[in-house]
């Protein structure tokens, strides 16, 4: 089928088909009232519980819908029956639109059901989201067929092509490296090991069950049973996503499970294959086999060599996209999505190629492409991934209903039992010889958590909807198996996992924000252990990490990423993108009028004891000089905000007039906080500078600094920072290596030097935000000066989201 | 003690000290003496020697690289041609001879160590056990901070102060020639600044935060599981490093 119909319907069947979705819609209330009023089943009662407020809540937007459907289904309905060219323009042409009309309907579909979700958190915090899209698939899919409409069934294409490499690149691209690496050797038993052994473990145990079975299912061979169990094997990404993105738990279980769940890819794309090939051909040889095994090898290496080529590319472009940073980001996705499709041409495993495309590039893409462009990708690929997950799910509910299932009590059970015993004993016979090898060993929790955490989900039902029905008449069958299993694993062990998480105990992600210590800390560490590993002679995983970071270092990085940042040393790096994350919060918070949370109070001065408190002098101001300053202030920023604005206009390439309105109503906000504020911004330095953070720090926590003169003169100098949301004894030590955008400024970003606040230069922008009532005060005693929270400077951070992505 | 001949009694002993299997000592002996270049002891001599009659020794080792050292590190580990990339060397190689990581005296640097002070500064990266219990976890951990805590710590007052942090930041930065003192400066300020908040909390603006103590150190760590971390495999060691 051609283009992405996402069902397989008819046009004529169609109209009512959406009028359903309409009623669903419309439904929405009825469903609610009778789910509080009388219990009818538990399920029905959930769903109106979760529907119903959270669509009845949501404002404006299912109105819209039903606007939008309505006006559709009543026009639809007459233009048939009477004669056309009534009006000679005006017409209906449903299937002119019918596709893309279809699908942005699921999309809106599954987003609202998404809403509706978080807006009730007493639901989501019991039942994992992944169950609750599964009902309601399920209830939109009963009621398609409640019309006498057949419901779309998720198609294996639309699956494979738009549904999977979404999720996959967010998993791939924001991969948890460190981790993912230290534990590289137990993942890999894992999927490769683990998923041969279920998948012969329960192909060869369903073919005896079926040897010994009733005749509809004593037909089924060796090798469709073999298909079947390499089928349903596979732990499943997105189910896997899914379930534990919500548990939280620890950094180590889930990238055990997590990253079996992306790397058996490879094991099950060669099964599939493999057995899917030999049920065609009369009888296999041994040669066969011994060429499978080694197309195992060809599929998962020619996987990742396919991702590693698109990833390297995709880091050499950006590295040339410094004057068109408007299409960054789609440099990162379509490499990625060409990667993926390419493995797909020549059935490698796109998923390991996704991957390692997503790896690959992104420390170098990171440091060539704009903070704009980052935030755009990490949003992109989040929001992706989180419609692609839900759609998936609605449509595995949907489809559950749609197929035309063959249930086979033994079949199934037997499935089920077997899946679950093959999980348990593959991980107990795996942990056992990997805890040979490991320092850290698995303990028997983490046993059960890695063996109960084996879901599976839509690629198997997606596997088993692509089989032929000529060569596997049992197809059916298989897949009512098929998401029997899914939907006990999803259901029941999605569910139980978290109670029981809690119940084990078993050791959550500690939810501490990275910290400059801890980067110095861990990289002191590094070096440290390759110290050691030298001294006693031991060529270890820290001696090769180490060449593999020399070797990166000297070559790869030049080739790869463009101008003064390949020789940023990851320290530094990481330092700036802090600076950024805390001066955007600054100025969220700023621009909040909110005091951040986390107010402490500890600024340069209380670190370094050079400065004497005692060169402190309280100020006295009166109102009518506090009035001066202000109106000065205002001033100031007015100009300094207009001068900005046209600057941006020349240098920068990203359309600098949106951000720049913004800015302006945001200053204007600042402003206003100010002026009932300032009373408490007055406050003394104490010493002299050392280091640009010092001189930052001290600003930040003296936004009002009045600095007597060395010599005889009293004028003081002022300095006002007017946006600074902390009053003087509490200044967020977060805000205060804010350095921010001034720093980051200077440093990363050469494209726009005019607009730093250059310390030390007295007709630099800088000094526009000092007040200098004094006439005699020299460059000399100026000190360095730069405005903390100022958004103006710097275009860029108009996202309050961190930068640092969660995962990491 | 520590003597190539007879091992066997001595084994048993350091085998109950350190926590080593005889195998792991057997091996760190054989290292050892490559070290020390069939000595009983690892010396320092702090000689002022050149960094090219270093480079002219080449990295066989032979005797008269003995003579040859840097100012400040240990002669006999400047034999080791991997630890000369390392950014941290001096550091590393100061930890093999301070005597509080020997257990020895509260401050200052030994002058040689022998074959146990040597393994009982290769004690603190062994991995941690399965069957250990709470309290035991907690020692391990602490132990091997304390160790890590010396190393910042260079003065032996109890106390990383900003100085000392700074430099801890400017060697871990100095493999790269081109970053500025400067910048390093503000990293190691940032992060001081950070650890004050972390340790302290509210601080007076006359308040003056000295360094971080070991508690604070403690504390700065506490997101970290070191004891998962910090840790070296000792067996299966290659002895090529130094014939290259």
């Amino acid at each position: 089928m051609p283009g992405p119909g996402f069902c397989g319907l008819s046009p004529l069947r169609v109209f009512p088909s959406v009028f359903v979705v309409a009623a669903l819609l419309g439904l929405l209330p009825v469903l609610r009232s009778h789910g509080l009023q009388n219990t009818v089943t538990s399920k029905v009662s959930t769903m109106g519980l979760y529907i119903g407020p959270g669509e009845g809540d949501v404002t404006s937007a299912p109105p819209e819908v039903k606007q939008e459907v309505h006006p559709m289904t009543n026009h639809s309905g007459t233009p048939h029956m009477k004669t056309r060219k009534a009006f000679p323009v005006l017409g209906i042409d449903y299937p002119h639109v019918r596709t893309p009309f279809e699908v942005s309907l699921w999309i809106l579909l599954a987003c609202l059901m998404k809403l509706g979700f978080h807006v009730i958190p007493t639901i989501s915090s019991i039942v994992p989201e992944s169950c609750l899209l599964i009902v309601v698939g399920l209830l939109v899919g009963g009621l398609i067929k409640g019309v006498g409409e057949s419901p779309p069934i998720l198609e294996s294409k639309i699956f494979f092509l738009f549904l999977l490499p979404p999720i996959i690149l967010d998993a791939g691209y924001f991969l948890p490296l460190r981790p993912f690496t230290e534990n590289l050797g137990t993942i890999l038993i894992f999927a490769v090991v683990g998923t041969l052994w279920n998948a012969f473990f329960l192909g060869g145990l369903m073919y005896a069950v079926c040897l010994v079975g009733e005749p509809p299912i004593n037909e089924i061979g060796l090798l469709d049973n073999l298909l079947f169990g390499s089928i349903i094997s596979a732990v499943d990404p997105v189910a896997v996503l899914a379930v534990f993105e919500e548990i939280h738990i620890n950094e180590l279980l889930h990238i055990l499970v997590f990253g079996e769940s992306l790397l058996n890819d490879a094991v099950t794309v060669v099964l599939y294959h493999l057995f899917e090939e030999f049920a065609g051909i009369d009888h296999v040889t041994f040669f066969d086999i011994v060429l499978g095994f080694l197309s195992f090898f060809v599929v998962s290496l020619g996987g990742v060599f396919v991702g590693v080529v698109y990833g390297i590319t995709a880091a050499f472009t950006s590295r040339f996209t410094s004057h068109i940073r408007v299409i960054e980001p789609l440099f990162v996705f379509l490499y990625s999505y060409m990667a993926y499709l390419s493995a797909e041409l020549f059935h490698l495993s796109g998923i390991m190629a996704l991957i390692a495309s997503g790896v690959m590039m992104r420390p170098y893409v990171e440091a060539n492409i704009s903070h704009k462009s980052h935030t755009t990708i990490k949003y992109f690929l989040k929001m992706w991934s989180s419609i692609s997950e839900t759609l998936i799910f609605i449509f595995l509910g949907v489809s559950t209903v749609a197929g035309s299932h063959h249930w086979n009590w033994t079949f199934v059970i037997s499935t089920l039992l077997f899946c679950l015993i093959a999980r348990v004993l593959g991980v107990l016979g795996l942990t056992w010889f990997i805890n040979k090898f490991r320092i850290v060993k698995l303990t028997p929790k983490d046993q059960f958590i890695i063996a109960y955490g084996g879901l599976r989900g839509a690629i198997a039902f997606s596997l088993g909807y692509l089989l032929d029905v000529t060569h596997f008449p049992m197809r059916e069958l298989f897949l009512t198996a098929i998401i029997t299993v899914i939907f006990f694993t999803v259901f029941v062990q999605g569910m139980t996992i978290r109670p029981l998480v809690d119940l084990l105990a078993v050791k959550k992600k500690q939810e501490s924000k990275r910290s400059i210590n801890e980067e110095i800390h861990t990289q002191f560490l590094d070096h440290l252990l390759t110290g050691i590993e030298d001294i006693c002679g031991h060529y270890g995983h820290h001696h090769w990490k180490d060449k593999l970071n020399r070797f990166n270092k000297k070559y790869v990085k030049k080739c790869l990423i463009a101008g003064e940042r390949s020789n940023e040393p990851q320290l530094i790096a990481f330092y700036h993108k802090m600076e950024m994350k805390q001066a955007i919060e600054l100025v969220e918070s700023g621009a909040m009028g909110k005091i951040p949370p986390a107010v402490s109070t500890v600024s340069m001065q209380n670190i370094h004891p050079k400065g004497l408190p005692s060169e402190r002098i309280l100020p006295a101001l009166s109102k009518d000089k506090e009035e001066e300053i202000r109106k000065i202030l205002r001033n100031n920023l007015q100009k300094t905000r207009q001068r900005l604005k046209s600057y941006n206009r020349h240098t920068l390439v990203a359309d600098p007039f949106e951000e720049a309105w913004n800015q302006m109503l945001l200053r204007r906000q600042k402003v206003r906080q100010l002026e009932q504020k300032i009373n408490n911004y007055l406050t003394v330095p104490a010493h002299k500078l050392d280091s640009p953070t010092m001189s930052r720090a001290r600003i930040g926590s003296d936004p009002l600094a009045y600095e007597p003169k060395p010599d005889s003169e009293n004028l003081p100098i002022i300095t006002i920072d007017p946006a600074s949301p902390q009053s003087p004894e509490s200044v967020d030590l977060v805000n205060e290596e804010l350095k921010g955008k001034d720093s980051v400024l200077e440093e990363e970003e050469d494209d726009d030097p005019g607009l730093m606040m250059h310390p030390k230069e007295p007709s630099s922008p800088g000094t526009d935000d000092v007040f200098t009532p004094g006439p005699g005060d020299s460059p000399s005693t100026q000190r360095m000066l730069r405005c903390l929270s100022d958004p103006g400077p710097r275009p860029e951070p108009g996202e309050g989201e961190p930068f640092i992505p969660k995962g990491q | 003690m520590g003597s190539s001949q007879s091992m066997s009694e001595e084994v048993r002993e350091l085998v109950s000290k350190t926590g080593f299997s005889s195998d792991q000592i057997e091996q760190l002996h054989r290292r050892f003496k490559q070290l020390s270049g069939n000595q009983l002891t690892i010396r320092t001599r702090r000689t002022q020697l050149t960094w090219m009659a270093t480079r002219q020794s080449s990295w066989a080792f032979n005797h008269s690289s003995l003579q040859t050292d840097m100012f400040t590190s240990k002669e006999n580990f400047n034999n080791i041609p991997d630890l000369e990339l390392n950014p941290i060397r001096s550091k590393i190689i100061r930890a093999f001879f301070d005597n509080r990581n020997l257990r020895k005296a509260p401050n200052g640097l030994a002058d040689e160590i022998n074959f146990e002070d040597f393994l009982t500064i290769m004690s603190y990266f062994r991995p941690i056990e399965t069957n250990m219990d709470e309290e035991q976890l907690e020692h391990c951990r602490k132990e091997k901070l304390r160790f890590l805590f010396h190393m910042y710590d260079s003065d032996s007052d109890g106390r990383i102060t900003l100085e000392e942090y700074r430099n801890v930041v400017e060697e871990l930065l100095s493999g790269n020639p081109h970053i500025e003192k400067e910048s390093a400066r503000s990293i190691a300020d940032g992060a001081m600044m950070e650890a004050a908040s972390v340790c302290v909390g509210q601080m007076q603006p006359d308040q003056v935060y000295e360094g971080i103590t070991f508690d604070d150190f403690l504390k700065i760590w506490q997101g970290i599981d070191i004891e998962t971390k910090m840790h070296v495999r000792f067996l299966n060691m290659e002895t090529i490093a130094l014939c290259h």
